[in-house]
Formats: structure tokens, sequence, C-alpha cells
């Protein structure tokens, strides 16, 4: 608020000093007309993104940030008013390099930048130590795609994410595996981040619940490129699957190396490691493998969501950009209807407020997480991750029945 | 026994990359005494030309066998490299030649500094991966599986070691290296151009790093522009191992890393698991977790990359000169 009370008086100033101008000097026109009519003059509100643009995943960081961007355009492009002035929406992208050290100092700047509102981080393990900075400034925060449960167990009020938690996402996964694969014997590995650990905790819990015989954890780093010792390792004790919790930029070089090694198990991955970058990076080894997101397909989001995506950036969009899309739009909903831009003023309203975006009906429960959200299950064919089952209220689902369940981003059940 | 034979390949293959990385530190701190911490940087350049030459290649779809592929990435890597090797040397190290020792030691971390922003702005921040093209076929070696790839590249190794160490005491070059480490004033005297050899030997040394780069691209299938950095300081250690100055040192060192590396990885977290000592596992909560998971790790898999650096302070407390050097206690 104090931003846009500053811009407003240092406009309105601005404009009767060129008026004044304007009576002495017979005018420099065309500045003057643009200035003169009483209405209030354009104001600057600023969003933050936050997300690793540099490193191994960056290609995730820049997919989650221009999610974010297209709906700050969108907004941008069709002229919203906030308390009687227009508005224009400037998007304030920051890079946190996946390192929580980093994303508490970028967070920190923003806070600083008066930003009133942050989409972000992409890490479970940089968005936690951030939640807490956002939280101290009364800043409303949503992330698109950090998972780790103890993100909105924090009891912060200003904290929210668009997709399920690894509580949910996890025992889907393995599941899943119990299910089709019938393993006896199961290797869960990590890399050791908050994510990873994490979610690996939770398939775990949920394979053992299942009588499976789990093996010791196996840890990396999520700069590991050399697997084969812990893979060796594993080989020896013949699991019928293996889990790794971690992102694609460490999870292809496992999995090709795992093959190489003519482990015959069958491999599933998170969300992290659930893209079409697998394919790329293991080569022929990722046919086969499993996988989950915590939301919908990217394929499944909202037609327009992807068509808009497409024109804009020239690319497909990745994973995760349909929910940064939402977390922005939801922001600027609830802006919108709370008449304000103030954090303080329109959060009761994100936190109540219903909303239909790209990737379906959005309403968060008491803690900050997405009610009734989905998990996909997906498995590597021909190069592409593609989606077999939306799991929806402890129901697993094709994507067509999905479809029509009516459910569909476009037509919200 | 097959899981510890499978360690053992694992950790030769690695070894032998380390070891093709550590001559270079060992040959250019051999002659002129200066730790060139640019070296790694050389090696991720030498991966990434290689990695643009054959996806190249392999996008143009000509017909060539996948082995001349990849010797076509190699052989456009090492002019490139040794390129970047002289220019180092040219540019940045020979005007501080008899600069006090720090001097040079900060500008060889700003060149690697400098070289990684550098390959940041040619090949941009996605982890590139290397096409798939050699069939990677699996032979079976007493239960344990050894790829075409970890051969060739052991082969390889063992090949370009043949070849300096007859290049360095076999050739007149090698003479003059060899004379210009003992005493460069008294090999001027000789009549030994300093500043050739000491050129040269960059030049062999980034020759070497672009075979080692592509070597480490295809056997882990992955490059990226902060991958030397890490290779570059576990070369090192193993330089440092091996007694820094000394070519056998630095293959030995080389070598012993992989295999400390692998097998410390492969085994750490059964030698830290508390409910294998019979001393601990007696009673409370520690046998309640035992007896629910059956295993309770001290240090996992994730130490992997501490080892190279345990060994470095193992060695530098109870024996700088390292394993097979002599002379690092006096010049240091």
């Amino acid at each position: 608020m104090n931003t846009s009370v500053k811009v407003l008086s240092l406009s309105v100033a601005a404009a009767v000093l060129m008026m004044g101008c304007g009576k002495k000097e017979e005018a420099p026109k065309p500045a003057a007309t643009a200035a003169a009519p009483a209405a209030p003059a354009q104001v600057v509100v600023k969003l933050g993104h936050v997300g690793p643009l540099t490193g191994g995943i960056a290609h995730l960081g820049k997919d989650n940030e221009n999610g974010a961007r297209l709906a700050v355009e969108e907004a941008n492009a069709a002229g919203i008013k906030i308390g009687g002035a227009p508005i224009k929406f400037e998007l304030v992208a920051e890079d946190d390099q996946a390192d929580p050290k980093v994303g508490n100092t970028v967070a920190q700047k923003l806070v600083d930048a008066k930003v009133v509102g942050v989409v972000g981080h992409l890490n479970s393990g940089t968005t936690i130590p951030a939640s807490a900075i956002y939280n101290q400034a009364g800043l409303p925060m949503i992330s698109g795609s950090a998972t780790n449960p103890a993100l909105t167990e924090q009891g912060f009020k200003g904290v929210f994410r668009v997709v399920a938690r690894d509580d949910q996402q996890g025992p889907a996964v393995a599941n899943y595996l119990v299910a089709t694969s019938k393993p006896k014997v199961a290797a869960v590995i990590d890399d050791a981040t908050a994510y990873g650990e994490g979610l690996a905790n939770e398939v775990e819990k949920t394979l053992k619940a299942a009588g499976v015989q789990v093996l010791p954890r196996e840890k990396g780093t999520d700069k590991t490129a050399d697997w084969k010792a812990v893979l060796t390792k594993i080989k020896g004790k013949k699991p019928d699957v293996v889990f790794y919790g971690g992102m694609d930029a460490t999870g292809g070089p496992l999995l090709k190396q795992a093959r190489e090694l003519k482990i015959a198990a069958v491999f599933a991955f998170g969300d992290g490691a659930c893209t079409d970058k697998m394919a790329e990076l293991a080569g022929a080894a990722a046919e086969g493998l499993v996988c989950s997101q915590a939301g919908i397909p990217v394929q499944a989001a909202g037609k327009k969501f992807l068509d808009a995506y497409k024109a804009k950036f020239n690319i497909e969009p990745i994973l995760y950009s349909p929910f940064t899309y939402d977390a922005a739009m939801l922001m600027i909903e609830a802006m919108k209807k709370a008449d304000s831009t103030d954090p303080a003023k329109y959060l009761p309203t994100l936190a109540t407020n219903k909303f239909k975006g790209a990737s379906g009906d959005v309403e968060f429960d008491e803690k900050g997480d997405r009610k009734d959200a989905e998990i996909t299950i997906f498995a590597m064919k021909d190069g592409k991750v593609a989606p077999f089952a939306i799991i929806k209220g402890g129901k697993s689902l094709t994507l067509d029945e999905y479809a029509k369940l009516g459910c569909s981003p476009d037509a919200p059940c | 026994m097959d899981i510890f034979l499978q360690q053992i390949i694992n950790g030769l293959t690695t070894g032998s990359v380390y070891a093709i990385v550590a001559l270079g530190y060992t040959m250019v701190y051999g002659v002129i005494q200066l730790i060139n911490f640019a070296h790694g940087e050389v090696v991720m350049i030498g991966a990434m030309t290689a990695f643009t030459v054959i996806v190249a290649i392999v996008s143009a779809g000509t017909p060539l066998p996948p082995i001349a592929i990849v010797l076509a990435g190699v052989l456009a890597a090492i002019p490139i490299c040794m390129t970047v090797g002289f220019l180092l040397e040219r540019l940045a190290y020979r005007p501080l030649r008899h600069a006090p020792r720090l001097a040079p030691l900060i500008t060889a971390i700003g060149m690697s500094i400098i070289l990684q922003q550098l390959a940041l702005l040619i090949w941009g921040r996605d982890p590139r991966a290397f096409p798939q093209i050699m069939e990677n076929t699996s032979f079976s070696l007493g239960g344990a599986a050894i790829s075409s790839v970890q051969i060739a590249i052991i082969l390889m190794s063992v090949v370009l070691m043949g070849i300096l160490t007859w290049f360095v005491y076999r050739t007149r070059f090698g003479i003059a290296m060899r004379a210009t480490a003992e005493n460069v004033s008294v090999a001027g005297l000789m009549g030994i151009d300093a500043n050739r050899v000491i050129a040269g030997t960059f030049i062999i040394a980034a020759g070497l790093g672009a075979v080692a780069g592509v070597m480490y691209g295809t056997y882990y299938g992955i490059a990226h522009y902060t991958m030397g950095f890490i290779l570059g300081l576990k070369a090192f250690s193993a330089a440092v191992l091996g007694g820094i100055g000394n070519l056998a040192g630095a293959m030995l060192g080389g070598i012993l890393l992989g295999l400390v590396e692998a097998l410390g990885t492969g085994y750490i977290s059964e030698f830290t698991d508390l409910c294998k000592w019979p001393v601990v596992g007696s009673e409370g909560m520690l046998m309640e977790r035992c007896a629910a998971d059956g295993h309770v790790v001290l240090f996992g898999s994730n130490y992997q990359d501490v080892f190279a650096f345990l060994v470095l302070i193992m060695v530098l407390v109870f024996r700088p000169s390292g394993l097979l050097g002599e002379r690092v206690s006096e010049r240091a």
C-alpha cells in the first residue's frame, strides 16, 4: 500500500507540475494531455516469483516462472482496476539456485522490494525456510510445486500450496508399485534434500505397511553424477522396485547407470523427476519408468492456458507451470475481490476464495493445502511421460474417466 | 564377492579418469610449481566441445560408425583445450612467473571462474546429456558387469599414460621438460628455451584434460558447466596423494582415489550400521529402532564426495610429500 500511495502522490505531483509548465510556455503537448485527466494514474503492483534459474534444474525453475509470468501478463492485458486505480502488475523474478541459503537471501530481497505476494519457491528445501521470512513480513506465499508436508504444518497463515502433499503423493506411487509389481524387496534412494528425503520417507512407510522389505536407505546429493557405487550395492540385494526421491538432473544419470549395471528392477520417481527430460538424460534406459506428479498432468491443464503458454514462450510447458499460473491468478483474483493490494486486506479473501484455474478447482483447507488435490501416475513411453492414472479422492481414474467426470479444468465439476 | 569386484571395476574406471586429470596438475606443478586450479575447467571445456561436435554429427544424420563420431568429438576437443591451455599460460601465468607464489595461485582460481562463466554463456545452464550412440554392451566378469565404455576408458588411460611416460623419458622435449623442472636457470644455460617448454607442458596437460572430459561425459552421460570444479578438486587430491610433481604418483593417486571412493561409498553404511556393532545394540531406543528397521546407519552413501578430501587431509598430515613424491616438503 505504501508504494501505491507514493506512486499516486508522485504522479499527481508530476501532473500538477506539467500543467503548471504548460500554462507558462504553451505546452509540450502530448505529455501534458496524457497526465492531465483527473483519473487516478496507473499503480504498479509487484508480485514476486522465486525458483532456481541456474544449476541442474534451471529448466524447471524457468517453467514455473513462465506460468506466473503468463498470469501477470494476462491480468495486465485485462486492465484490472483495484481501489479505483488501474493496476499494472510487475513480476519480480528471482533465482534461488535451489539452495536454501540463497533462497532466504532472495526472499528478504523480495520483502525489501515491497512485493505484495510471492509465487514460489520451487523446491521444498528452499520454500520451507523462506516461508518464515514471508510470514514475518505478512506476505502471502503460494508454492506451485513444493510438496513436503512440513511447509503447511508450521501454522503460518499466509502460506499456501496448489499441489498435493508428499504424504499424499508418496503413498499414491507406493501403492501403485505394490499393486502392479508386487515387490518383495524394495530399495529407496534420495538426494538428501527436504523434498527428496521427505518423499522417500513417505514411500518407504507405505511400502513397509504393505509388507514389503525395504533396504537401508541410500543417499546421494542434488549434484551427484556418479551413482555406480550406490547402485552396485543395491544390485547385490536384488530389489524388485527402486524408488528415487530427487530431481530429473540426478535421476536421469541414476537410471542410465542402473541399466548399465543390469539392474532389472522397476524404477519409480517422484514429481521432481517426472519430466520428459528423463528420456533425454537417461536415453533408452528411461523407457518404462514409473513416476508421479502432485497434481493433474500438464496435458490435462486448461486448453486456454496451454494455447497461451505455447503462443507466448514457443515451447511446451514442462511440469508445474499450470500451478504457478494458478497461484499468481489466485493472488490477483483475491486482490480484485478484496479491492485492495494490501496483503493484510486480501489475505483473508485468498484463504477462502474458490477459483477455477488451469489446474482445476482450487480451494484451500485451513492449513493452506489444496483441498481434494489430485495425484497422477505416469509411465515413460516413447520418450515422453504419459499419464495413465489420476488419483482423486482415493479413487484411481484413467484419463478418459477423469475427463468423463466432467472435471476438466475447462469445465470444472 | 561379485559386488566387491563390481565396486573395484567402478573404482578403476573413475580412478582412470582422475589419473588422467591428475597428470595435468602434476605436470604443470613439476615444471613451474604452480597449482593450476583452472585445469578442472579445461576438462569441462573438453567435455562440452565434444558434446557439441557429437550432437552436431548425430543430428546431421551422417552414417558414420559410432566410434568414429566419438573420436571426432575427442579430436575436436583436444585442439580447443590445447588452445585454452596455451592462452592460460601465455596471458595469465607467464606475466606472473617471477611474482610471489600466491599471485599465480589466485590468478589460477580467477581463471577457473572466468572459464566457468564463459562456458555458462556458450552452453547454457541445462545439464547436457551425451547422446548414447555407442552400443553399451556389458560383459560378465566373475559375476560383475563391465561395460564396453568402462573397458574403453581403462584401456585409453593406460595407453595415454604409456605414451606420456615415453614422451617424458625418451624424447628431446621430455628431457628438456625434466631439465626445466630440475632447475630453470641451469636448463636455460644448457640452451633450453624455458618459455617453450613451459608452454608445451601446459598444452600437453590440456590435451590430456580434453580426453578426460570426453571420458567423463560418455561414462556418466552428462556434462554441465560446473562439472569441472569438483572433478578438478578430486584430481588435485589424487595428485597430492601420489606426490605432486611425480607422474607415476599422479597415476597411482588417481587410481587409488577412485578405488577408495567406490569402496567407501559402497561399504560405509555397512560399517557404520550401529545394529551390527555388538557393543551398542543392547537396549533402549537404539534396540527398538534396530528391531523395527534392522539398521541404524550413521554415515550413508551421501558421504561419497567426502572421501577424496579425507584422503587429502590424511596424506597432508602423515606423509606430506605423498606416496611417491620427495620434493614437495622442501619446495612448498
